[in-house]
């Protein structure tokens, strides 16, 4: 939801940088930028407020880091407030002393309760559990074929009878401890919190079986009205916790924020896809996340901190930044990468990619990369750190000695220099790049905001700074090719 | 965009994530594993008591302060010009509405130019009335030789099968011979919910089993409908999320298959949710894209929930609401009046 938002912070401006703070005009431009963002996004016009403030209070006063734009700071103050709003007393599940445990699903018409039951029953068997479900939707017509259906699929029993709706969870419960079951999840009809005689009937439901959890299962795309609804289910029910449905639908889910908000329990569970499968527990930080539109950069870097080596990472892309790149570097850099997997793998974990950039990438394969390698290993040392003095013959000879056409040579050289001409750019402050790998540069920017690391930015920063110090590229006259460089070349 | 070039992208990018990786280990190792806490997970524990409530957020107390807020429009003076308190107000009541930031903001600015000479409210209704131009009749009759078809659409829970089970119960009601098709068949029952109606209603119905082509399903609804000179078919299918391509492609054919001879499609209705916020408005720009959506079915109005996405709908694609769920009756399905609506919009 707030694609257009961390753009638009961004743009705040680098003059800011220099008052040291934030000025009240500032922030308030910021805020008013995240007010529309999460109205936009259906979060509670008083969910807003109070989290506008929040973020208000945390940026109030506070000295402007020197590592990170305003714009940047202030998404980082939006992410750490989305994680502390969404992720504030987790609930544990844990199981009753005296089984079975009762869990009880209430919800307005059409939020996804009977398929949660179900997929709630699945994820209680993977836990090496003995579900039971209990069909207590009387209301509407073949929701008991429903649950039986699904209860056949995921081998749960079902149980239902046609008596009235409080007397099949009182028999349902029955049923489960004869049979020896642990949980037991009573699936009830859909109702408008309104609705007084059906809100009666579920806190009977509720009297009579004395549910462990009673969980709110709620349509990620609810507007305005989520709140309402929540509160109006929390008084009659004392929820413990919620259950966001169709999260699939859209990036945004406002309404989970102002649920949460408002009744003041946690999302237990989120449900993203039709398949019984597409369920699980609720993550604050990658909802946080993706509510700002960061992608997945965090599990890149996890990725990335898994399999490679820190060192020597950090020695070429300090280079890299600062424009003084060279072939050796990038194939280094080139094994590093392939130790993490496939390009395709990787490049859906990246933000602000295209979906062509997606679609090229899912169609390379391992021998794009070997063919890259194979020319890079058929140039000489010096053609390694300086490719301008690669010419006509030169090229030729790569091509013969890797096996690809002088054009693929060409290509490779000329696209080489283009990205170490955007790095450098990206690494400048302002920077506004053209195309896809514009996107990049705020990407990078929001996947450091959001790892509470401004750290990460100081390596950017020293890097820029080299680059500023240093002439910038070499030429093509190979005299300067020295000057060019901050670091000596890593030589092998 | 060529394979090498990616190639360079992701190196660069992981690049400069190895950067990020290297900078925080080296400074925040301690507290690295602080922010990301283990999630919860289920632990096999004993539980003690049962949740207990907790005190009521904040929240609600100011929540409820903010409760009324018509009456404080109605309590605004009567001038031409319009004050910023009174545009706070009415971007209050719009916005809990679920009309959505960018309309609110065009209906703020045109009373920001026009003033207000009989009052706030008769101009905050009277611009929102001009919102609801389309023409918004049904059409019921198809060509003389084929079978009309009212074909239903939306994501998953909004209604359509009750919707369809409310429509065939008015048009059998007026004397017509309807043919419902179960084309959803994904949702497990979905047919057993559509044929618990045809029964109810004494419509005709056509199903197949779980899995089945809902083109086939349709196809062969037509064939009986045809064959028993029925007037209509109301056409289910099953919900499906509107940013997926692929769930998209099959409704465009489905709908296709309803409009080839003998079918004539003269209705494609979205079924909406009324407490549906601003992703109503990319549901109804990708049904309309894939299935020429001609009209709207707001259910759910029953509730607390205003729908005043409508609006922004309407104004922005042109798709007209045509009916309205008021309630769980079968004669709770009514036509859409936008006078009506718009003052339970501003009542709210």
């Amino acid at each position: 939801m707030f694609d257009g938002l961390s753009e638009r912070l961004e743009r705040l401006g680098a003059s800011l940088r220099s008052k040291g703070r934030l000025s009240d005009a500032d922030l308030d431009a910021a805020l008013s930028d995240v007010r529309s963002a999460l109205l936009e996004a259906d979060v509670e016009l008083t969910v807003v407020r109070a989290f506008v403030d929040a973020v208000r209070e945390r940026l109030a006063g506070v000295a402007l880091s020197q590592s990170l734009s305003p714009g940047q700071q202030v998404i980082k103050a939006v992410h750490e407030q989305l994680i502390e709003v969404l992720g504030a007393e987790p609930l544990k599940v844990t199981f009753a002393p005296k089984p079975p445990t009762v869990v009880l699903l209430a919800g307005l018409q059409g939020a996804g309760k009977t398929t949660t039951a179900a997929k709630l029953a699945n994820w209680f068997k993977q836990q090496g559990r003995q579900p039971y479900l209990v069909a207590a939707d009387l209301q509407r017509p073949a929701a008991v074929a429903q649950l039986r259906v699904l209860g056949e699929q995921i081998g749960v029993d079902v149980y239902s009878d046609p008596s009235t709706p409080v007397e099949v969870a009182r028999h349902g419960l029955d049923e489960a401890r004869r049979l020896g079951r642990d949980v037991v999840i009573i699936d009830t009809a859909g109702r408008l919190a309104i609705d007084e005689a059906l809100m009666d009937e579920v806190r009977a439901i509720a009297d009579a079986t004395q549910p462990h959890y009673t969980f709110l299962v709620i349509d990620a795309v609810t507007g305005q009205d989520a709140v309402v609804t929540a509160r109006r289910f929390h008084d009659r029910l004392t929820l413990s916790g919620l259950i966001v449905t169709k999260l699939d639908y859209d990036a945004r889910g406002g309404a989970v924020l102002s649920a949460r908000g408002v009744v003041g329990r946690p999302v237990v569970f989120a449900s993203q896809g039709e398949k019984i499968a597409d369920f699980d527990l609720f993550y604050p930080e990658r909802m946080a996340s993706r509510i700002l539109g960061m992608g997945d950069v965090l599990s890149l870097i996890e990725q990335a901190e898994r399999t490679m080596d820190a060192d020597v990472v950090a020695e070429s892309a300090g280079r890299l930044m600062s424009g003084t790149f060279t072939f050796d570097d990038f194939l280094a850099q080139l094994n590093q990468v392939k130790k993490m997997g496939s390009l395709g793998g990787l490049m859906k974990l990246m933000p602000g990619v295209t979906k062509e950039m997606r679609q090229a990438a899912s169609n390379l394969d391992g021998g794009e990369i070997t063919r890259v390698e194979a020319m890079i290993r058929s140039m000489t040392p010096g053609e390694r750190r300086d490719p301008s003095i690669i010419d006509g013959s030169r090229r030729t000879r790569i091509a013969h000695g890797s096996g690809a056409s002088v054009a693929a040579v060409n290509q490779l050289i000329k696209q080489f220099a283009e990205m170490k001409k955007m790095m450098r750019q990206m690494s400048g402050p302002g920077a506004s790049l053209p195309g896809g790998l514009g996107k990049m540069a705020p990407a990078l920017a929001r996947a450091q905001a959001s790892g509470q690391l401004p750290a990460g930015f100081e390596a950017l920063e020293a890097g820029r700074h080299a680059a500023s110090v240093a002439p910038r590229g070499s030429s093509g006259k190979g005299k300067k090719k020295k000057g060019g460089r901050v670091t000596p070349p890593k030589q092998r | 965009m060529s394979a090498t070039l990616i190639v360079l992208l992701v190196v660069a990018v992981v690049v400069a994530g190895g950067v990020v990786v290297r900078a925080r280990r080296r400074r925040t190792r301690p507290t690295l594993e602080a922010p990301r806490a283990p999630m919860p997970s289920v632990l096999v524990s004993e539980l003690d008591e049962r949740p207990v409530l907790e005190s009521p957020a904040t929240l609600s107390s100011r929540l409820h302060a903010s409760r009324g807020v018509f009456d404080r429009v109605r309590a605004l003076a009567t001038t031409a010009s319009v004050s910023a308190e009174e545009l706070d107000v009415v971007e209050e009541v719009l916005l809990r509405s679920d009309v959505g930031v960018t309309t609110t903001q065009e209906v703020l600015a045109r009373l920001r130019v026009d003033g207000a000479p009989q009052g706030i409210v008769a101009a905050l209704r009277e611009e929102l009335l001009a919102s609801f131009k389309a023409e918004r009749g049904v059409t019921l009759d198809a060509e003389s030789g084929r079978v009309g078809v009212w074909l239903f659409v939306g994501v998953n829970g909004v209604g359509k099968t009750t919707s369809i089970a409310k429509l065939a119960s008015r048009f059998v009601g007026e004397g017509r011979h309807v043919v419902l098709a179960a084309g959803d068949t994904f949702r497990a029952a979905a047919a057993d919910q559509l044929q618990a109606w045809a029964e109810r209603t004494g419509a005709d119905l056509v199903r197949a089993h779980e899995g089945a082509d809902p083109g086939s399903v349709i196809h062969d609804a037509l064939g009986r409908a045809q064959a028993r000179g029925a007037d209509l078919v109301l056409a289910d299918t099953a919900g499906r999320r509107a940013n997926s391509t692929n769930l998209l492609d099959e409704l465009a054919k489905v709908r296709r298959v309803a409009d080839r001879a003998p079918g004539q499609v003269l209705e494609t209705l979205m079924v909406l949710d009324a407490t549906t916020g601003q992703n109503a408005l990319s549901q109804a720009r990708e049904f309309l894209k894939a299935a020429q959506v001609s009209g709207i079915i707001l259910t759910k109005l029953d509730g607390t929930a205003r729908g005043g996405v409508v609006v922004a709908i309407e104004r922005e694609l042109g798709i007209p609401v045509k009916f309205i769920g008021v309630g769980e009756g079968v004669e709770d399905l009514v036509v859409f009046d936008p006078e009506a609506f718009v003052d339970s919009l501003l009542a709210s």
